[in-house]
């Protein structure tokens, strides 16, 4: 009998979380998603606890009100800092499995030997690693969004990284095997304890040597290998709804990293085992040419006059806080009844989907949100392409500088815009260490400074203009 | 080899069937998932990335049943560290996940 509720609880939990995900495909039916994914795991939680072999319930209630008090205050985080957020609730993710692998081969070592078959053993030695890289890894990475001091920003490589990395992973994939062939030796123990610090090492390895502009597709791959730990989970304990849910996550990981890869023309080999910082400096484009700097009231004027304003917002923005700026001028434009559009590239910011989420927060309307492949063709009709801190996603030396790291990825055509203007908040060049020469275009024109206040000063300029207009 | 006796006599063990339709559901699984985010909206990533980590919290599941059951304590700990983990994660992904969504407005 508490098998077949434990059983129909699964089944409809997994329902429920399909629907949750696929109401996640308009923004109008978004929220119903929380509540379809908030009851399904009501009710696997209730259905596993009421099981016969929970026999022990303070821990349970401990463990669950501890996690209420830090996850209550960890939703409550500033937008920009959602990708660090994101990042450690990978870590969690991965803890949670690694820990429970642990905890099912010492259960097995120690009381029922004959349990840990070849096949549960392998699952044991997946997830284990699974969970243990992404524990490190995400930790890692949220250390370095977050901007963590001992944890380098920039991205380290060393000769023979690759090497080292691939080699801390087949060593830990070997011991794996010994284990599975031999779980209860005298000497296992020992060995999985191996496994587990290599699997804790190697996801810090596979960190290190990642830039900032690399984060979106980071973080989509450890996402994919939360989800695919707890796959390996449900092997181990034959729990089916730990299985489906964790592939409903690992593939959601898994489009989100194609998508991110493709929008940076790289391969996920290339990202993970190709650090950013080994192909710099390959390009100088052409003879230097000068800046030309514009005044805020030239740039209000611009803006005034222009019909269809198209916003290029980046991760300078997000740094700047500026989104809130950002709404006031929107206002003001299109007050005067011009057409302001925001062009999304899709690995603007430091996660996929950020600088949307950041737009939708200053309530502009995600009407007005356009993705890159739609507002392309329409960048020749745009009389002013405003840049806010993005570089390297409008740099046209993606389209023909073969040797530039970011030759060959899509970009916002900014340049074809009969005007751009671009707010910087430094002369210096982008992650990638390469110039762009958009800034440097007969037709464009900078600001430099923070473009919260930047944008605080257009806003004022038009504000204290508009009875004139 | 006592080695060797132990791992003939768990193969022979294993009801194999279990684990072949485990690794159906798997498949089968993974191909929903990828036929259901294919559809998702483009501006809603980020919180997607938030909801799935909420989902893929299931493993507090498997948690409860290390945390709860009659296990020596020290197994239970790890349990209840996992337990701790994946209710953090549940607990902040849906939170946070309806706070952006809230923010979606069309007007």
């Amino acid at each position: 009998m508490t098998y077949a509720v434990a059983q129909a609880a699964a089944i409809l939990a997994t329902a429920l979380f399909i629907f949750s995900l696929y109401w996640m495909n308009d923004p109008k039916t978004a929220r119903h998603a929380v509540v379809a994914g908030v009851s399904g795991m009501l009710v696997a939680v209730l259905a596993t606890w009421f099981q016969p072999e929970i026999v022990h319930h303070g821990w349970i209630v401990l463990a669950i009100v501890a996690g209420f008090v830090v996850g209550v205050p960890l939703s409550l985080v500033p937008l920009t800092a959602v990708p660090q957020r994101t990042a450690l609730s990978h870590a969690f993710g991965g803890l949670a499995a690694g820990l429970v692998g642990a905890a099912e081969y010492f259960l097995g070592l120690t009381e029922h030997p004959a349990q840990l078959t070849a096949f549960r053993m392998s699952a044991i030695v997946a997830e284990v690693i699974l969970g243990f890289l992404t524990f490190t890894g995400s930790l890692m990475a949220a250390g370095k969004l977050q901007e963590v001091k001992w944890i380098p920003q920039r991205p380290v490589t060393y000769p023979g990284q690759n090497v080292v990395n691939i080699g801390v992973l087949v060593v830990a994939v070997a011991l794996g095997v010994v284990v599975v062939m031999h779980p209860a030796a005298a000497w296992s123990a020992r060995v999985f304890y191996g496994i587990v610090g290599l699997a804790v090492l190697f996801g810090v390895l596979l960190i290190i040597p990642i830039g900032g502009a690399d984060m979106p597709t980071v973080i989509s791959i450890l996402n994919s290998y939360a989800g695919l730990s707890a796959v390996a989970m449900g092997f181990v304990l034959n729990n089916k709804l730990l299985v489906t849910a964790g592939a409903l996550d690992g593939s959601s990981g898994l489009i989100l990293s194609i998508i991110m890869c493709r929008a940076m023309n790289r391969s996920f080999t290339n990202v993970l085992f190709g650090a950013f910082g080994t192909v710099q400096k390959t390009v100088a484009v052409g003879e230097q040419k000068a800046w030309k700097q514009e005044t805020v009231e030239g740039a209000a004027q611009l803006l005034e006059q222009a019909s269809l304003v198209v916003v290029i917002p980046g991760y300078g923005m997000a740094v700047a806080q500026a989104q809130h700026k950002v709404r006031e001028l929107y206002d003001q434009l299109t007050k005067r009844g011009i057409t302001v559009k925001f062009a999304i590239h899709p690995v603007a910011g430091r996660m996929p989907g950020h600088m949307n989420v950041l737009l939708a927060e200053a309530n502009i309307p995600y009407t007005a949100l356009v993705e890159m492949e739609e507002i392309n063709p329409d960048m020749p009709q745009c009389d002013v392409a405003l840049v806010i801190g993005a570089n390297d996603v409008v740099n046209p030396a993606a389209r023909y500088a073969k040797g530039s790291p970011i030759y060959g990825m899509p970009i916002i055509d900014a340049d074809k815009a009969k005007t751009v203007l671009a707010i910087k908040r430094s002369k210096n060049p982008g992650f990638a260490g390469i110039d762009n020469e958009l800034y440097v275009q007969d037709n464009t024109w900078m600001l430099f400074g923070d473009a919260k206040a930047v944008i605080g000063d257009l806003v004022k300029q038009l504000a204290s203009g508009s009875g004139i207009h | 080899m006592i080695d060797g006796l132990l791992t003939v006599q768990t193969a022979a063990a294993e009801p194999a069937g279990d684990y072949w339709s485990m690794l159906f559901v798997f498949v089968l699984a993974t191909f929903i998932g990828l036929g259901v985010i294919r559809r998702v909206s483009r501006l809603l990533y980020t919180p997607l990335m938030s909801l799935t980590n909420a989902i893929s919290a299931i493993a507090v599941v498997g948690s409860i049943a290390v945390t709860g059951a009659e296990y020596p304590a020290a197994i239970r700990v790890l349990g209840g560290i996992a337990l701790f983990a994946s209710m953090t994660n549940i607990v902040s992904g849906f939170l946070i996940t309806d706070r952006m969504l809230k923010m979606f407005k069309k007007q």
